[in-house]
């Protein structure tokens, strides 16, 4: 089955951890965390990642200029929100990123 | 738009049912759930939330155990002891014990970590967990516990949260509203919304209740949008409610 990447943007460096690691403790998912926007575009341009989330701490004029940068480079991204910062909503908000286009 | 909202007659127009038995089940030993929606491996696309109300979680902890030290962002987390007594403590220096008649309240904003554990070595400790979307994000964490008096909820509805801080019970990040209410077989009451637009969730702790034309038994859950005002009656003795009032759009 094809590998899905995944890209998590966060603030908190430990809950960014935690997401990475629920993240790739699923077979066909791999995830990357960065903390700041520059790594987070830089990383966008070389690798193929079919959904960003966004986590904590990301204000929304950066939120706002991710989103635009990630839907030029690729309209088909799906960008969601991520709430909670650990497994209780992880697994649905991939799944259902997967299925939508959020922002 | 038009408000559709109606009791006609004691039917309720627009509502959600989610019986029991229909919710999605968790044992892992130490732990066993029950969710009403999509949360962990439980995943039901007709199951993700009533509103921003997002996670009702009724767990049941054994002796001694309980939930290692977790993050949480951008939630607003509130825990209700059923039984027994749960050990929190938290990355803000909080140590405490909750029991029944007590709320707890958090923040989770920009980041925390916390664990919650069974305090007690001879019995469950059984505790509703309930994950609100905050109406602001990455506001600064907070903790809040308070211990309410039980004989305030019977025979009517005690209010154990809010939006405001000087209002009754712990408050939150979001126009929601939460009552819990003990009635006497028989004893019926209404419930009028705050908030024009908001839904409500009501959950059954015990016993059974008809709201509206709707019959619910033990951990049924019902909401119902559209509407200013529910019509509650007990149909046994010592039936118990939770009342949760949110807004339906994040």
């Amino acid at each position: 089955m094809e590998t899905i990447h995944i890209l998590y943007i966060g603030r908190h460096l430990e809950i960014l951890e935690t997401v990475i690691r629920l993240i790739n403790a699923n077979e066909n998912w791999n995830g990357v965390g960065v903390m700041n926007d520059e790594e987070a575009e830089e990383i966008f341009l070389r690798k193929d990642f079919s959904l960003v989330l966004l986590g904590s701490g990301i204000k929304e004029e950066s939120e706002a200029e991710l989103c635009t940068f990630f839907k030029n480079i690729n309209p088909d991204v799906s960008i969601v929100q991520h709430y909670g910062g650990g497994s209780g909503l992880l697994k649905s908000e991939i799944l259902l990123g997967l299925c939508n286009n959020k922002i | 738009m038009e408000n559709t909202d109606k009791i006609i007659e004691g039917t309720i127009t627009h509502s959600v049912l989610h019986k029991a038995n229909t919710r999605g089940h968790a044992d892992h030993g130490w732990l066993e759930s029950y969710h009403t929606f999509s949360f962990a491996n439980y995943q039901n696309r007709e199951r993700m939330n009533f509103g921003v109300l997002r996670v009702l979680n009724d767990d049941r902890v054994s002796q001694g155990m309980g939930f290692g030290k977790h993050p949480h962002d951008n939630m607003e987390i509130i825990s209700i002891p059923l039984e027994g007594d749960l050990e929190h403590q938290d990355s803000m220096g909080n140590t405490t014990v909750i029991k029944e008649g007590d709320i707890q309240a958090m923040s989770a904003g920009t980041g925390i970590f916390h664990s919650e554990y069974n305090k007690n070595k001879d019995q469950l400790v059984k505790f509703l967990q309930i994950w609100i979307y905050p109406n602001k994000k990455n506001v600064t964490p907070r903790y809040d516990q308070i211990t309410l008096d039980l004989n305030d909820r019977h025979n009517k509805l005690q209010q154990i949260l809010s939006p405001n801080p000087e209002d009754d019970g712990v408050w939150i990040h979001q126009d929601a509203w939460f009552h819990i209410g003990k009635f006497d077989n028989d004893f019926s009451t209404s419930y009028e919304l705050k908030k024009p637009g908001n839904g409500i969730y009501a959950f059954i702790l015990k016993g059974d209740f008809t709201i509206g034309n709707i019959t619910l038994n033990e951990r049924d859950g019902l909401g119902i949008w559209d509407t200013n005002t529910i019509k509650i009656t007990a149909n046994s003795a010592n039936a118990e409610i939770l009342l949760m009032e949110v807004p339906m759009e994040l």
